[in-house]
């Protein structure tokens, strides 16, 4: 209790964790959608274009998030395009892209600054990065997000779980689809630099995957996603702090561990 | 009798290529119309465009007024990402009355017992809380004809609806179709490769090949030229 208390003491602690529970949050709801249509792969595809993106806004001397959320969001819209096309192999396409926005980040950083710690900070996440506009944003994020689960949960639903017949009863499912891509691209891009490029889609993809061992209806899964996401993050955070370790590893690592107790707990049900 | 859909010398096509040329076909109220034909021969095209997601480029598709405010129940073909979808079969079925709901956001009282009703009707009423994914082809089957029935009842559009079903399961469906168009007096418009069951289903056979091959009843379809085709060959 000592130590949470004195956590709070730090201000930037503390914006990193208001920011941190809201990004969580936002990208586990979003991720109960992304990961039950098959698209998990986009949220790893935009980290990546979101680091090329700060590593390039961070050379020419623009505003990381000015530049780098129009960037990513219509990454989004392109990804999304060939994931519901299905002309090229989407995976195959997203890892190309992932793979290419990672190279010229880096190339563009190593020609201007060289391989600074703010590179690397951005790669692995740094609990300093979190700023007060950035807490701004994300408040605006999540109010978003959360309105659209609550006031638009039922077509959420039809539109995750069958697009055709959702279609069929007049539902504009493109709109959806979109939506739920660019705030993707947004929370990745607040959260990217606090968890670090590389370790962001766990925070999509972790909490709707091991909800999903345990909880069979749809509004179970939202549910424990959302509270899910919350607690490893905390849990992670108080850990990092304790054992000095990386901040955006640590809660991976947390959610890690609830995964494998989930999938425990379905491994029981079974045998019983 | 009341004519639900007429179609005179319709065309349905993407940019450079027609999928479908030429239909002439009607769907009355109380119909149970199959539309055969092979795979790329049109008939999701057609589909399509009766469901209102695709324009014909040419001649003229007429759709009833009354099934224009009521809807049309459609089963789609199952996907992959469905196969380990967390979701109850409550769950499903009420996410039929979506068209109805328009912009308000939640379920009302008379959707939801809609919704428990149809259950009731399709025999899965005790498997309300189950998961979705947890049930055999068959009941998965039943839940989505649920669904389509919570749409509407005056229409539904199956497409490959006994894919992946066992033989049992498949002259369970027939029962069950032939008991919603006999009884509750659901017109039915199915899309299928099943040719040899449908023809002594159904009251029309539509034999789709880019263009019309056969229209008719199932006795004229086995002695004509197309039906014999087809037959012998499955």
């Amino acid at each position: 209790m000592n130590m949470i208390l004195e956590m709070m003491s730090y201000p930037f602690l503390v914006r990193a964790v208001i920011g941190g529970v809201l990004v969580s949050l936002c990208a586990s709801l979003l991720g109960v959608s992304l990961v039950l249509k098959r698209y998990s792969m986009i949220g790893d595809g935009l980290s990546h274009v979101s680091f090329g993106a700060l590593s390039v806004a961070l050379a020419a001397g623009w505003s990381p998030l000015k530049f780098s959320i129009p960037v990513v969001i219509i990454a989004a819209f392109f990804l999304l395009r060939i994931t519901e096309n299905g002309k090229l192999k989407s995976d195959a396409a997203i890892a190309i892209i992932s793979a290419s926005a990672l190279a010229f980040g880096i190339v563009v950083t190593s020609l201007t600054t060289g391989m600074t710690t703010d590179v690397s900070s951005y790669m692995f996440g740094s609990i300093l990065a979190m700023s007060s506009e950035d807490v701004r944003m994300t408040v605006i994020v999540s109010v978003i997000v959360l309105g659209m689960f609550f006031f638009c949960y039922n077509k959420v639903f039809a539109v995750t779980f069958d697009e055709s017949f959702a279609k069929a009863t007049g539902v504009s499912v493109s709109l959806y689809n979109v939506l739920i891509a660019v705030l993707t691209a947004v929370t990745i891009v607040l959260g990217m630099r606090m968890m670090g490029a590389m370790l962001i889609s766990s925070l999509i993809i972790f909490p709707a995957l091991t909800s999903m061992r345990v909880f069979k209806s749809f509004q179970g899964v939202v549910w424990s996603s959302g509270i899910l996401s919350v607690v490893c993050f905390c849990v992670g955070m108080v850990f990092s702090y304790g054992c000095s370790t990386p901040a955006g590893a640590s809660v991976v690592l947390v959610n890690l561990a609830a995964f494998l107790i989930f999938s425990g707990v379905q491994a029981v049900r079974k045998c019983l | 009798m009341s004519k639900l859909i007429t179609c005179s010398h319709v065309d349905f096509g993407y940019e450079n290529h027609d999928a479908v040329i030429d239909l002439n076909m009607e769907a009355e109220s109380g119909d149970y119309l199959c539309i055969v034909g092979e795979n790329g021969s049109g008939k999701s095209t057609l589909i399509k465009g009766l469901l209102g997601l695709l324009k014909p480029t040419g001649g003229t598709l007429i759709i009833a007024e009354e099934l224009k405010k009521t809807g049309i129940g459609y089963l789609p073909q199952q996907t992959m990402s469905q196969r380990d979808f967390p979701a109850t079969v409550y769950e499903v079925v009420i996410s039929g009355c979506l068209s109805k709901r328009g912009n308000r956001p939640f379920y009302s009282a008379r959707e939801k017992s809609l919704a428990v009703e149809n259950m009731e009707k399709l025999g899965i009423g005790n498997l309300k809380r189950h998961c979705y994914r947890e049930l055999s082809g068959g009941q998965k089957q039943r839940v989505l004809i649920a669904r389509a029935l919570c749409a509407t009842k005056q229409m539904l559009i199956l497409d490959e609806p006994i894919t992946g079903l066992d033989p049992s399961a498949i002259q369970d469906f027939y029962h069950l179709i032939r008991r919603l168009n006999k009884e509750e007096g659901v017109t039915i418009l199915m899309v299928t490769h099943d040719v040899v069951n449908v023809s002594r289903e159904a009251n029309k056979i539509l034999h789709l090949k880019q263009k019309v091959l056969f229209y008719g009843t199932p006795e004229e379809y086995r002695t004509s030229r197309a039906g014999q085709l087809f037959l012998g060959e499955s």
